[in-house]
């Protein structure tokens, strides 16, 4: 059901959805209380940012400069206030919490802020009417409900909505990280290998590793392992099921990057890599891989001549 | 015994977790970086068996700080379907998921003590220390 509520001159027209219960609860009732909260605003607005401040020096605001903290909680206010005269979600809520996602506000800080106002706007109501029955006060219970609710589901929408798409974004950034395949040389190719494995990552690169073997025509692939922190049985595992595919496609892996302590915890595993050759560094392993494909590393004469004159001075000897 | 820290295991990325908690406690009490890689090996171990077999539960450490030894000790539970033959599992090779076979007899060589409970049906407890080299 759509109506116009509440048209000021200032404001323009916007059309809202009033939610199931305030239909029963008396519309006539509920316009007195929501005057009631608008022409005492400057008092509520007071009560909340004392209330507010209080826990402002132990938790998480207390690094936040006194300047923006009171700038930062009129604005709030004042988005709470806008929203209640509209009766709904304004797009300045939408704005605000766009800002302080933006800013990294903790999200608790809303929400304590809006449990906040809701204390101190039913406190008000309260002490303002005149008889107190249990129709009454359930009547001012689901009003102030109906107005701080949606703000608070608004909120923390926007907020997880933020992060889902943080964490989804960053999932797809370190897919593309997870298995890259560098072709360094004619029939060579190296699979640098940096972070933990698991098993996902492991079935990207047994497929990058077997895909790029036949794209690149390599004879030799070297695996890096430096900047794998654990080397587990299950990341052992599929590193030799990786390898002995590759020989199954018919080209050799070189595992590199083994460092000291990761050789010592491989052999107290019990793991047998000695199907495949291992080196311990890159370097060791490019040098083998050029061997295997009948070529080295010929160092030319540069034009240094010292360097004749030693070998000279080295032979005399 | 009250434990200093536990780590839920849930997810795969929770071995991760476990394992970076070890090894900054390795650090702190003063281990070497092989015995940090083999305790973060062991740990990562201990963890995957949780997560593979028994869905959840839980990895913790503890301190220990006797007057003449200090060491690590990381225990692991779940509540999982538990081992029937304990013997079978600490043997080289054998693995019911396709795995190496390696995981239970490794953990054993990377630490110093170990000890192993399990009820079918019931799950698994597994406690061991790792003593820091003088």
């Amino acid at each position: 059901m759509a109506k116009i509520l509440h048209v000021s001159d200032k404001h323009v027209t916007i059309y809202i959805k009033i939610r199931g219960k305030m239909q029963h609860g008396g519309k006539r009732m509920d316009k007195h209380l929501n005057s009631i909260v608008i022409n005492n605003s400057d008092t509520i607005v007071k009560d909340w940012l004392v209330e507010v401040s209080k826990n402002r020096h132990n938790d998480y605001t207390s690094a936040i400069s006194e300047d923006l903290f009171e700038s930062t909680n009129r604005e709030f206010v004042n988005v709470i206030f806008s929203s209640l005269e509209k009766q709904g979600i304004t797009s300045e809520l939408d704005d605000f919490s766009e800002k302080l996602i933006n800013l990294g506000w903790p999200l608790s800080y809303l929400t304590d802020g809006l449990q906040a106002f809701r204390r101190v706007t039913i406190n008000f109501i309260l002490s303002q009417s005149e008889k107190v029955d249990s129709d009454h006060l359930s009547k001012v219970l689901d009003m102030v409900d109906n107005w701080v609710d949606p703000i608070i589901n608004q909120l923390v929408n926007e907020y997880s909505g933020s992060w889902e798409h943080i964490v989804s974004l960053q999932r797809v950034a370190l897919q593309e990280l997870s298995a890259p395949l560098i072709p360094v040389m004619e029939n060579i190719t190296i699979m640098p290998l940096i972070g933990t494995i698991d098993t996902e990552r492991a079935k990207l690169i047994m497929e990058n590793l077997l895909e790029g073997v036949i794209k690149h025509n390599a004879d030799v692939v070297l695996i890096d392992i430096t900047g794998v922190p654990v080397v587990d049985t299950m990341v052992a595992h599929h590193i030799i099921q990786a390898a002995e595919a590759v020989r199954l496609i018919g080209s050799t892996c070189i595992l590199v990057g083994i460092r000291p302590e990761i050789a010592q915890t491989i052999v107290n595993l019990g793991i047998d890599l000695g199907k495949f050759p291992t080196k311990s560094s890159l370097r060791k392993g490019f040098q083998a891989a050029l061997e295997m494909t009948n070529r080295k590393i010929v160092h030319e004469k540069g034009s240094d001549e010292g360097i004749e004159s030693l070998l000279d001075s080295l032979n005399g000897e | 015994m009250d434990f200093q820290s536990c780590v839920k295991i849930n997810r795969e990325w929770d071995i991760v977790g476990a394992r970076q908690i070890g090894r900054e406690h390795a650090k702190k009490i003063g281990f070497g970086t092989v015995d940090q890689a083999r305790i973060a090996t062991a740990i990562s171990e201990l963890a995957r068996n949780i997560y593979l077999y028994a869905d959840t539960g839980k990895i913790c450490f503890e301190i220990i700080n006797e007057i003449d030894r200090k060491g690590l000790w990381i225990l692991a539970v779940d509540n999982g379907p538990g081992i029937a033959d304990i013997s079978q599992v600490m043997e080289d090779g054998f693995s019911t998921s396709g795995g190496l076979g390696a995981g239970l007899p490794g953990v054993k060589r990377l630490m110093d003590q170990f000890d192993i409970i399990s009820e079918t049906g019931k799950g698994t407890e597994i406690r061991t220390v790792k003593w820091v080299r003088k």
